[in-house]
This record gives structure tokens, sequence and C-alpha cells, in this order.
């Protein structure tokens, strides 16, 4: 991490903190289930410890800048983007990514869903989306059209398939109902 | 995107966070929600050389009702505040938190962190200014208690000090045949609204006792709309009176033209959007439960 972070620097840039070297933190983080505890710079993006840290590159990086939510995970069961939060922030909480959505070899009702319904193109967002539809069915087994579309208004999928998409949210409602 | 490096250091209270202040000085920011602040630190448009993070400091997230006032904890969540049948009292306050961006967006950033960014085109800022909203300060010494006229001085300048934060937001509950709305016009869900309008009114049969009107991302500030009040104070609400307002409505407004549209788009814009909002605030106050939400282009 450190080389790529001195790539993207910028030479005019002042320097932090006079004399100082930036301390790094030590986090302690349940994923998927899984207690992670290790030190990182106070900078690094939630999204980027999942990704290069823990290597669970199901968590996208689209747009980098709060808008598409291809990001999108779920922390302490709330849906957030992973881009606009720092890893240190994450510390004691409990983050659900795409990759633990899957129980012992079977797909969520939610993934099956999106693959039945074809509710994905490229494929990009798609994490993002489940994310997004795991806080909506979690809370509301019987979400209203309005519901579905007000849950995943946070995502863009750039193949604009969200009629599928859509679908695939309301087919998962139906096959979680009792679950 | 990187933000340039910084210390990092968790308050784990507020008045521990009012000293770390003090004492990192002013190259020292505060965290709450950081669904503004991270994006700019992204961009390097804010290289903060400290964050001070409010996040972990416990009894800052609630929704009180005292004395005719609700009082927000400043690190209450847009969607505590969405989901909120207190809040939803006053339902103007249920219109802006359920309309901020997206779900994603609404369970991180925080009505204190609103208000103290002072972003021009947020959305508290606007509500808030069109009923009676007061800021508590915590400082080292003192807490100061400002309304919210005086503490929004400019885009991005508030009224704290750099040893200051918000600990508190406190709205007087507005008097009986009240009503009031709040729409904005917005490209999609987790952008700025292109512009927006909050209406808070009080009738007496179809006589418009009193009224306050803000505009919203189409200034530095959000903007009062006093002209536009006038030609509705006092009167009964007719066609004419509203086209009156509208037309104020449209003078009053200072927007700047950029990709979302321009000066004559976003004054046209907001003259409409504060039609509606008089529209719904009227059927409101008469006790109409109205169910509203902001027009996506």
């Amino acid at each position: 991490m450190p080389k790529k972070l001195a790539k993207g620097k910028k030479a005019a840039e002042p320097k932090p903190a006079a004399n100082a070297a930036i301390e790094e933190i030590p986090i302690s983080v349940q994923v998927n289930g899984k207690p992670h505890s290790l030190s990182v710079e106070p900078r690094t993006l939630l999204v980027e410890f999942l990704r290069e840290n823990l290597d669970l590159t199901g968590t996208h990086v689209g747009c980098d800048t709060t808008y598409c939510g291809a990001c999108t995970v779920v922390m302490n069961g709330a849906a957030v983007k992973s881009c606009t939060m720092f890893a240190v922030q994450a510390d004691g909480a409990e983050i659900l990514t795409v990759e633990g959505l899957e129980k012992d070899g079977q797909l969520h009702p939610i993934q099956k869903a999106f693959g039945d319904s074809y509710g994905l193109q490229c494929g990009y967002c798609t994490p993002g989306l489940m994310l997004s539809a795991f806080q909506l069915l979690s809370r509301n087994r019987q979400p209203s059209e309005k519901d579905i579309r007000k849950a995943i208004a946070g995502n863009t999928c750039r193949c604009t398939g969200y009629q599928n998409i859509f679908k695939a949210i309301e087919s998962a409602a139906q096959n979680m109902k009792g679950v | 995107m990187y933000p340039r490096a910084f210390h990092y250091h968790r308050a784990s209270s507020l008045k521990e966070a009012v000293a770390m202040l003090s004492q990192l000085g002013d190259d020292a920011k505060l965290l709450a929600g950081g669904q503004s602040l991270i994006p700019l630190m992204k961009l390097r448009f804010a290289n903060p050389q400290h964050l001070v993070d409010l996040n972990f400091v416990p009894g800052t997230s609630y929704i009180k009702e005292e004395g005719g006032a609700l009082r927000f904890g400043a690190l209450t969540r847009h969607a505590e505040i969405e989901n909120s049948a207190t809040a939803a009292k006053i339902p103007i306050l249920h219109d802006c938190a359920a309309g901020i961006a997206d779900v994603q967006v609404r369970n991180r950033g925080t009505i204190g962190g609103s208000l103290a960014e002072a972003d021009p085109s947020g959305d508290w800022a606007v509500v808030l200014m069109t009923l009676s909203t007061e800021v508590c300060c915590l400082g080292a010494k003192k807490t100061r208690t400002v309304p919210l006229s005086d503490f929004i001085k400019d885009a991005y300048t508030t009224a704290l000090a750099h040893d200051e934060l918000v600990s508190e937001v406190v709205v007087k509950a507005p008097p009986k045949g009240s009503g009031g709305a709040y729409i904005a016009f917005k490209r999609s869900a987790p952008v700025y609204p292109t512009a927006s309008a909050a209406v808070q009114l009080i009738m007496d049969g179809d006589v418009c006792k009193d009224v306050v009107i803000a505009l919203g991302c189409v200034g530095l500030t959000a903007i009062k709309a006093k002209d536009a009040e006038a030609a509705l104070r006092g009167q009964r609400i007719t066609d004419k009176a509203l086209s009156a307002a509208m037309e104020a409505a449209r003078a009053a407004a200072d927007p700047q033209s950029d990709m979302r549209g321009s000066t004559d788009y976003k004054r046209a814009l907001v003259g409409a959007l504060v039609k509606r909002a008089i529209e719904v605030a009227m059927r409101r106050a008469h006790g109409e439960q109205v169910e509203v939400g902001h027009i996506y282009a």
C-alpha cells in the first residue's frame, strides 16, 4: 500500500504534520462473521481495507465520489458506501460484503433472484445492489414498488438494467417469505 | 482516491473533542457522518492534518420532545430522523430527512454535521430556517445557543469558533394551524438538488396568518424569500397571491449557472417549487395528511 500512496501523491502538496509520522491505528472488525484485527493508516478507506488488506475484491470501486453505490456494504445492519468511510471508523463493527451472502455453498435468496431474473448485465454494480437489497429485505419482507425503488436509489447501474434488478428484488422478497 | 495523510484522534466525549480541537489548532477538523467531508478530502479540497472522530462518542444520537421543542443530538443520522415518529410530528422535517441523497448516505450523514458543514447545497439549513431553530455550540469554556439565522454566515462558513462544536439542534414545534413542506428538484437521488424550496405557514381559515419561505441551492447560503412571504402574509391564498409569491421567489434567488442548469432555468424552477410547497403546506395546515417527495428529472 505505501507504494501506491506515493504514486498518487502530488509533488506540490504540503507535507503532513511537520515532524510526526502518521501513526497506524489498530482496529478489530468482523467481516462476514470472521474477526480481523490489524493496524491501518487513518486515511485508508473502508473499501480499500476490504479489497487490499482482506483481499475481498467483491466490493467494487465505481465512481469513488459517493454517487454510484458500487462499494455498498452492510455495516451493523445498515447499508453504507464504503468509499465514503475510513476503515478506522469501522472499528468494532460487523460488516457484510457480497462474499458473506452465500452460506455453506448455497446462494443467498437475493443472489439467486438476481441470477434467475437476469438482474445483471456487466455485473459491476451487482454486489452493491445486492447489499442495498439486503438492508431493505432484512427490515421489510413485503416491500412495495416504491420501497424497492427508494432502497436502490443510491445504486447506479450503468448498463441501465434497472427493470430486471427491480424484478430480482421483488422475487427475492417472495423467496425470503418465512425464511 | 486517497485523501492527504492525516492524524486520527478518537474522542470519547464531546468535551474531549473540544479539548482536542483547542490543542490541535486550526488544522484539525471534526469528523461526524463524513458524507460531505470525506468526498472533499478525497478530492483534496479539504486537507486537514488532524481529524477528530465524533462517531464513538456515546449519547450523541437522539430525538427528544421536550417543552414544546424537538431536540436532536448532533450525530443523529438522517435515517433515524426519517424513521422517527417523533420527528414526523413536524412533517417538513420528515420531508427533509427522507429526501437527502440515498439510503446509504442517510445511514451515515448527521443533522449536526450538515449544519456545521454549511454546504450551500445542503438540505437541513434550508428546512430548519423556516422553523425556529437553535444550534447549541459547545466550547471549552461555555455552551452557547445560536439562532440558525446567525449560525450560518456564508458558504462553508458558520459562527463556530475553531474549538467549538455543534452538540445539539433544537427545533421549536410550530403553533397549531401550521403546515410545512420541502420539495427539491434533483437529477437523481445521490446528487445535490438543482433547486429546492421550504415553506412553513400558519393558516386561519383560508387566510395565511404567517409564512416563512426559504430557497435552497440558488445562492451561497439558503435564502429567505422575504418579499414572497410578504405577498402571502395576511392574505387569502388566491391564484393571484400565489403568482406574486412565485415572482418574488424568483427575484430573491441568486443562482449560479452550472451543469445542473442555467441561472434563468434555476430561477424559473425555484418559483415552481415554491408554488408546489405552498400548496402542500396549506393542505397540511388544514389537517390533511399529505405525502410529498422530491421531484426527479
